[in-house]
């Protein structure tokens, strides 16, 4: 099996990798680039912790082939602070409790912060439908909704 | 495996025709990368059309849309003309799975895919969507209920693709929706769906009608005695009545843990009717 030689943008960063043509883009996050932020839940896009965004586009990584994003430009959670500078729904989720293990955390942040893109004032459903498919078993989703909606309220003031 | 990413969609049917091992095609990837990674198939060959640039459009058509096969759904949910025009296509789209599938998930893989279960095929089955497919001998149109057989079978040949589905203009008076039961309120595979489209005269009869049901049979069913029970009439209570019992008539459906076949049947006549009733409300505002 010949490897596939891949340029790809991540977190604005032109990076060259080679992979195996049936290896997902999380394996090579992962496994190839030290990108340990997206995490392997499920392995069947059933639980989001491995969210990533592909050329802005919500996706789950493990759900994506390593040579599929050759020319596309990819977000993780590593992207999100700035230096030592959370990012708002980062500090917001800190500040409400709203993860136990962590093991989720990353994948929701990127979802949320996907949602916050879109639309910056969603309701408490709109933020419970776009985060359905972030699977959570430590907190319940209320802390993590709760963050969300702060992190969106001070986001709007600017 | 061999990972090809074709720019043109004659490169991509010749890589699928000339492989001689197991070829697939790779469109979102939300089912074939679930079914590579754990083993379900072993390809040879795995054709990625994402990069033919036709197959990544929405482009009007005579009054209608022409959905590219590689269109993702949150694409197809960000259209406001093709949500417009069948809104009941958009809605079934937009039931499968989360937010992530839907960046990747297209409505022609959800067909491909040949899940008698699949939430987009009753919505486009009852809006009469045609499939253009490309193959070593040229192009063909086949109504999208021609496609899947069975689960995970379909009748296209070696080195064909779905290049992409028409919606079609349609008359005045029109409408259609999707429904679909399932024990949450996100996230799931239907256990019933079922899509209704509906065109009434100027008086507010119904004049041609067009049902399927997903998730009754060993692939999904256009029900013609369902739409025969609602055209000449002015869905009245009569007329629902009989629509539901046609559409329970028609399912034959498995006993699984998601469903009896008793629930199956009673409620593919509870959904029909009403996805009936909100093709009736759609058609009288267009």
């Amino acid at each position: 099996m010949s490897q596939v030689h891949v340029t790809a943008k991540i977190n604005g960063d032109t990076t060259e990798y080679l992979c195996e043509p049936d290896e997902t883009l999380l394996d090579v996050l992962r496994n190839r680039l030290g990108l340990t932020g997206a995490k392997e839940g499920c392995g069947t896009g059933d639980c989001g912790a491995c969210s990533v965004t592909l050329d802005g586009r919500l996706v789950c990584s493990c759900l994506v082939l390593g040579a599929e994003a050759n020319g596309r430009e990819v977000r993780t959670i590593e992207g999100m602070a700035h230096g030592e500078t959370l990012h708002p729904l980062q500090r917001k989720f800190l500040e409400h409790a709203a993860l136990q293990c962590g093991i989720c955390t990353p994948g929701f942040l990127v979802a949320a912060k996907a949602l916050l893109d879109k639309n910056p004032d969603p309701s408490e459903t709109e933020i419970r439908y776009w985060l359905a498919g972030n699977l959570c078993r430590c907190t319940g989703y209320d802390k993590i909704v709760r963050a969300v909606q702060d992190a969106a309220a001070e986001m709007r003031k600017g | 495996m061999r990972y090809e990413a074709p720019g043109s969609i004659e490169s991509a049917v010749a890589l699928l025709a000339q492989e001689k091992g197991r070829a697939y095609v790779l469109a979102g990837g939300t089912d074939l990368l679930v079914r590579l990674r754990g083993g379900y198939i072993e390809p040879d060959l795995v054709v990625d059309v994402k990069r033919i640039e036709s197959m990544r459009k929405i482009v009007p058509e005579a009054g209608g849309f022409r959905i590219g096969a590689a269109v993702p759904a949150a694409e197809l949910g960000e259209h406001p003309a093709v949500k417009k025009l069948w809104p009941g296509v958009v809605e079934a789209v937009e039931l499968i799975g989360s937010k992530q599938v839907q960046g990747r998930a297209t409505m022609v893989g959800n067909l491909c895919n040949a899940s008698p279960a699949a939430d987009s095929v009753p919505a486009m089955v009852a809006a009469g969507a045609v499939a253009t497919v490309v193959g070593p001998n040229g192009k063909r149109n086949l109504p999208v209920e021609e496609i899947s057989t069975s689960p995970g079978k379909t009748t296209l040949a070696k080195g064909e693709i779905v290049e992409s589905i028409l919606l079609a203009a349609r008359p005045p008076h029109s409408g259609d929706a999707y429904l679909r039961f399932i024990p949450r309120t996100e996230m799931d595979i239907a256990v019933v769906g079922a899509g209704v489209n509906i065109t009434l005269d100027d008086k507010g009869v119904c004049k041609a009608a067009r049902v399927a049901l997903g998730a009754v049979a060993e692939r999904v069913l256009l029900v013609g005695p369902a739409a025969d029970a609602l055209i000449g009439t002015k869905l009245d209570e009569a007329a629902l009545d009989k629509l539901a019992a046609a559409a329970s008539a028609a399912c034959r459906p498995i006993d699984d843990k998601r469903g009896t076949k008793e629930f199956r049947i009673k409620v593919a006549g509870v959904l029909a009717r009403r996805a009936a009733t909100i093709a009736l409300e759609r058609a009288r505002k267009s």
